[in-house]
């Protein structure tokens, strides 16, 4: 007995790592296998949760004609692209990236199989085999920045963000623009936790806020502990990625909820029809990319009516969100009146609008 | 100062489940098993906890769920590397691993469920006085247990016979077998109660702090408490300290970004850290007392029949 030490330790080790890299069984008779490689746990109820009833959306579409494979908590980096190798070399068609680090493993093994195409999402490098897919979450942050702007009585709104990249930047500002469009006495005090996920500091986060008087909470974070620490201390909170309602009911004001389904079907059905092109796709509330939750039924029927038409207006492209006259928080004008930012100047984002409290760190 | 003291109450929240967890480790490596498997006791302890508060309904099933989950993991751990001799570090990391793999697991029908919070024991007229009656009386019970545990595991550790025979074993396992005592048995309680303490901490996340599920959740909280130990050189009394430096600063970060102070919110994150370290350093200073209080036996492996 002894002897029995590191050996047989390491031995399951690999197994489990084995098995973890590998939902994939042996290849079935023909259904197309697609694969998905997810940054965070299925279970986080965000980010990754989201993807994952994509995926489910595929399995339901097409039943027994594809066959899905998911390998969660895959480290951005070296990891990522072993992952994504494994499941190209294992027959899978078509394969979901679902994280921004994912950008270089997934164009590098993109060029060792031709044939397999490849989908990334957030990034900006495309290829012949490789597209590029991502949301206009800011669309929903606008409409939540005109609510906050009816709801709050302190005019202080915290906002919890998780690393100051543009995709996080464009949100604070798509929400600050609509609040003070409502709300000119408004302002936004951002804290950063420089996580995506992490219950504990994100709750200890919204509480600081609301101790200094915020009485909304905005997150681009992916846990509900925000709206939790809100219905605990009596304000009103945004959720982020999936519904919240049931974490907070008196609180959730609504969320901004990411939809995947329809994209993923679709390019599931193009290889399979064979006309799959690879592309760079920008969804927003029109393409059904996301959606708001439902709002809570405390809203006043102005509110509600407000919001409501805010969305049809973005469908039709009446209202795009970063509409001139826009300031930054020196007062300098960088967008006039009667023009927007286009989609360039949306994805290099590094400055704040006015009403932005503090710094942002670069 | 109302504020004030609704800041000290989130701050109590960030500290108690590393007291909870690092006070169990460091029995565990007084009796010299060093168990780096803390986080994957966290996360059984929090999803058993969880689990079992959301079938029965009943907060105190959720408590002693939780450590009787923790307590069985250690066991698993405790017989690999006590009966089995297994290497302690390599065990360690796989029952992190395998905590985080089998919390899921069993956590996969509670994500996304809410759970009410855990009771506050409020006493009528003491709990409703400015300022410290929210900051005293009005806690849940998790936070008193882990309060108390400290003066508990002191008086363990350095009045008990117990505690003597426990220390004996960490320090020089051979003497303490040679003294007839039983070596495994000890280890075994001592890597129980660990386990046992740090269900309780994950306890304290998914009953009290986020009252919720979500994989993962206790997000390297475990690491933080097995460094919290061997900083606070194995004394209970700095373990407290340090938690609540740590949870403290963590609380005060955010506040400072809140009020807009210009520093970089990456450098105000690492701050809890660098202060708990710098803090527990400056105070442990004297290297002969540090070695004094570090179990001489941590880590090794006993063979009974050596």
């Amino acid at each position: 007995m002894k002897t029995l030490g590191l050996k047989p330790l390491m031995g399951w080790l690999g197994a489990a790592a084995l098995a973890l890299a590998l939902n994939a069984g042996t290849a079935l008779a023909d259904p197309t296998k697609v694969g998905f490689v997810y940054v965070g746990p299925i279970g986080d109820h965000g980010w990754t949760y989201r993807h994952d009833i994509g995926r489910k959306a595929i399995e339901k579409a097409f039943g027994a004609k594809v066959k899905t494979t998911f390998v969660e908590s895959v480290k951005e980096g070296a990891d990522a692209e072993r992952v994504i190798r494994k499941l190209a070399s294992t027959g899978h068609k078509l394969i979901f990236t679902t994280s921004f680090g994912y950008m270089n493993p997934t164009v590098k093994v993109a060029k060792s199989f031709p044939d397999v195409r490849f989908e990334h999402a957030t990034g900006y490098k495309q290829a012949g085999n490789v597209s590029t897919y991502m949301a206009r979450f800011y669309e929903g942050r606008h409409i939540a920045g005109l609510i906050a702007g009816k709801m709050t009585k302190s005019n202080v709104i915290g906002y919890i963000g998780s690393f100051p990249i543009p995709e996080v930047v464009r949100g604070i500002n798509a929400f600050t623009l609509a609040l003070r469009q409502v709300n000119p006495k408004a302002t936004v005090k951002v804290v950063w936790v420089n996580t995506w996920y992490d219950p504990g500091k994100e709750g200890a986060a919204a509480k600081a806020l609301i101790d200094q008087g915020a009485d909304v909470i905005l997150q681009h974070t992916d846990s509900p502990a925000p709206v939790q620490a809100a219905q605990e201390r009596g304000v009103w909170a945004v959720g982020q990625a999936s519904d919240m309602t049931h974490f907070g009911p008196k609180s959730h004001l609504t969320a901004i909820v990411d939809v995947w389904d329809g994209y993923y079907v679709d390019r599931t059905r193009a290889v399979m029809d064979g006309n799959w092109k690879s592309g760079d796709t920008w969804g927003g509330l029109k393409d059904g990319m996301l959606a708001m939750a439902p709002y809570n039924p405390a809203l006043p029927a102005d509110v509600l009516a407000m919001a409501k038409q805010a969305e049809a207006d973005i469908m039709s492209g009446k209202v795009h969100p970063f509409q001139g006259p826009i300031r930054d928080q020196a007062g300098k004008e960088k967008v006039p009146a009667g023009k927007s930012l286009d989609d360039g100047a949306l994805l290099s984002m590094n400055w704040y609008v006015e009403g932005v409290q503090g710094k942002l760190p670069k | 100062m109302e504020t004030l003291a609704a800041v000290l109450v989130t701050v109590i929240g960030a500290a108690t489940p590393l007291l909870f967890a690092a006070l169990g480790e460091l029995v565990s490596e007084k009796s010299g098993v060093l168990n780096l498997g803390v986080e994957g006791m966290m996360l059984v302890g929090a999803v058993c906890a969880f689990a079992a508060a959301l079938t029965t309904g009943s907060p105190a099933a959720g408590i002693l769920a939780g450590a009787a989950a923790g307590m069985l993991t250690a066991l698993l751990f405790g017989v690999l590397t006590l009966s089995l001799l297994a290497n302690q570090v390599a065990s360690g990391l796989a029952l992190t691993i395998f905590g985080v793999g089998i919390s899921a697991l069993i956590g996969r029908d509670f994500v996304g469920t809410p759970l009410p919070r855990l009771p506050l024991l409020e006493i009528p007229g003491l709990s409703d006085l400015p300022v410290v009656g929210r900051l005293l009386f009005g806690h849940d019970v998790l936070v008193y247990l882990s309060i108390a545990a400290v003066p508990a595991v002191i008086w363990l550790l350095d009045r008990s016979r117990t505690g003597l025979i426990l220390r004996a074993v960490g320090e020089n396992h051979e003497a303490a077998h040679a003294l007839g005592h039983s070596v495994i048995v000890v280890r075994y309680l001592a890597v129980m109660f660990g386990g046992a303490m740090a269900g309780l901490g994950g306890a304290y996340l998914s009953l009290a702090h986020t009252p919720m599920w979500a994989e993962n959740m206790t997000a390297g909280r475990g690491w933080i408490a097995l460094a919290l130990v061997v900083f606070a050189t194995w004394r209970p009394g700095r373990v407290l300290l340090g938690a609540y430096l740590f949870g403290g600063v963590t609380v005060a970060q955010l506040h400072v970004q809140g009020f807009g102070v210009d520093i970089p919110s990456q450098i105000l994150s690492m701050l809890p850290y660098l202060a708990t370290i710098a803090v527990l350093v400056a105070i442990s200073a004297d290297s002969v007392r540090v070695r004094l209080n570090a179990p001489a036996s941590l880590g090794r492996i006993f063979h009974p029949d050596s």
